[in-house]
């Protein structure tokens, strides 16, 4: 029986974005509960990260739009290595957004175990806010059920 | 027929420096060693010395992590040099864009003998701050690495052990598998005089014991940093009759982004970024890859050794794992003998220069103790992942 490995939820420091015009949306709109994500208003395609340009059809009419929030792991690794001092293990994945299949993310799985966590698995977003309060983080848990 | 430009280049001289940790020397000081070193090796004198190319672009010295090396411009007023051509960048087809560089300006006649080299100093420069994240100093993150570095994804390990993860799990690569590359790469390193870890053997069990880094990839997944700087001489074909080595030409080189340029984005994920540069560079040759005699392949992480092997046309898409099951095949005397100077992994994070460095030793018959029993007519190297790939295809003489 090896033991299981319990990965931080919070990192003892999280970077932050410089916000401008192009990112602000994906940024901010956590603090409405709301994952933000650049799409296309002429071919309907989603992309990531936020570009003033479609990379499906080169439209310049592209914009932020609400999604689901939710996904499922891509794939996935438990960092262990504290690159910030003092930090314990914590999940890095890459979760791919229900939208389209290839609209990726990378993220931190919250709320789960990492033998709990598999390729596939369904997730959905919640948020976790910079102690400055002017930007969210999309963080990703399991969706109900995902687990057994 | 396309002009195949590259193959008006050859290598004429290799230069080493010194390669260690720690070793209390100047990032010039290596970088003038190893370019010496590279001149006399040609039988040219600095004064025949009209390019000069690094990678990357100056400004990420030893005190900035090490990364960086001096910048051309710094070399140049140094070591007093009358240049015709000069460049440094970081975007391109990885380290091997120097390589790029040197050939374009040899083609189209602006430089005739072209200098390359890349230095490192990450060893001293991780002693003096201690081995942290990437950009722990900086107060705002632009560009992509804001959508992966606020995540604690702070090293390159973990940007690559989720393809690792992903191999493992739809295609069943396993530990001992991924762990062929570094086991015999360490075995390599005991014939290399200056491989950091020469005199230090490794089994398979001491690196399934490795403690983890970034799952699945544990510490023997990663490169070692060291200090070091790397130089070889680029010199257009007319001149090889008075190179006093075998000359090695550049065939084919593989420069193309058809993917998505990205760490984490790239479309598919059985593969990465340099799947665009390996076809690229097998449709500017008639050779195959069963002509392949030694493969030079980037091993700054393990995993990486198996995305190019697929890129490469090795083995398929996934089959990686089987393809070093039980290591033979990349070993000395295998059908693909690979990081013959033990690589990153074991000799030291020369950071592509030494692959591609190891990969002319080989082909001129000039690698000493670890000269290959089959001697090589053509070899690959590989360089770089994730935003920044290219790959190279050199031979023994000219065609």
């Amino acid at each position: 029986m090896t033991a299981r490995t319990t990965v931080g939820a919070v990192l003892p420091l999280r970077l932050k974005p410089y916000v401008d015009a192009d990112n602000s949306a994906f940024w901010s709109g956590g603090a409405d509960g709301a994952l933000m994500i650049h799409r296309c208003r002429s071919c309907g395609s989603w992309f990531h990260p936020p570009a003033p340009v479609c990379r499906n059809c080169q439209s310049l009419e592209v914009g932020p739009e609400r999604a689901s929030g939710r996904g499922t792991v891509a794939s996935y690794t438990v960092n262990v290595q504290p690159w910030i001092p003092g930090s314990e293990p914590y999940l890095i994945a890459w979760v791919e957004l229900a939208e389209q299949p290839g609209l990726r993310l990378t993220t931190n799985l919250v709320d789960v175990e990492a033998e709990d966590v598999s390729l596939d698995m369904p997730v959905e977003v919640v948020f976790e806010p910079h102690p400055d309060g002017d930007v969210w983080y999309p963080l990703f848990r399991p969706a109900p059920g995902a687990t057994a | 027929m396309t002009t195949i430009g590259e193959r008006s280049s050859y290598v004429s001289g290799l230069g080493q420096s010194a390669v260690g940790r720690n070793l209390g020397r100047t990032e010039m000081s290596l970088t003038v060693e190893a370019i010496t070193n590279a001149i006399a090796d040609a039988g040219l004198r600095p004064s025949d010395i009209d390019g000069l190319v690094t990678y990357p672009a100056g400004g990420n010295g030893t005190a900035k992590g090490g990364f960086g090396g001096p910048s051309a411009n710094a070399v140049q007023d140094a070591m007093g040099l009358r240049l015709d051509y000069y460049s440094g960048s970081s975007d391109g087809a990885a380290q091997l864009q120097a390589l790029v560089t040197a050939c374009m300006a040899v083609a189209t006649g602006l430089a005739r003998h072209v200098v390359i080299y890349r230095t490192v100093t990450e060893s001293t420069a991780q002693t003096a701050s201690g081995r942290r994240g990437l950009s722990l100093g900086d107060t705002e993150l632009d560009g992509e690495m804001q959508y992966r570095l606020p995540y604690g994804a702070l090293s390159a390990t973990t940007w690559l052990a989720p393809l690792a993860q992903y191999h493992m799990d739809r295609f069943g690569l396993t530990r001992e598998q991924l762990g062929q590359i570094a086991v015999v790469s360490r075995a390599n390193a005991q014939l290399t005089p200056y491989a950091l870890m020469r005199g230090r053997p490794m089994t398979m069990d001491d690196y399934l014991a490795a403690r983890m880094i970034s799952t699945p990839l544990s510490l023997f997944d990663c490169d070692i940093p060291c200090d070091a700087s790397t130089a070889l001489v680029i010199s257009h074909v007319d001149t090889a009759a008075d190179c006093p080595h075998v000359p090695v030409q550049i065939n084919a080189l593989g420069t193309a982004s058809w993917g998505r340029p990205s760490w984490d984005q790239y479309e598919d994920l059985a593969s990465f970024p340099g799947r665009g540069p390996a076809e690229h560079m097998w449709q500017r040759t008639d050779l195959t890859k069963d002509d392949v005699d030694s493969a030079h392949i980037y091993d700054g992480f393990s995993i990486i050794v198996n995305l190019w092997l697929e890129a490469l046309g090795f083995c398929g898409t996934g089959e990686s794992g089987a393809f070093l099951e039980g290591g033979k095949r990349i070993s000395r005397d295998g059908e693909l003998p690979m990081n013959t100077n033990g690589g990153q992994l074991s000799g030291g994070r020369l950071h592509g220069f030494g692959h591609l460095h190891e990969a002319a030793l080989q082909l001129r018959g000039e690698a000493g103790e670890r000269q290959l029993p089959r001697q090589p007519e053509v070899s690959v190297v590989t360089n770089g992942a994730g935003s920044t790939v290219g790959c190279a295809l050199l031979t023994r003489g000219l065609a």
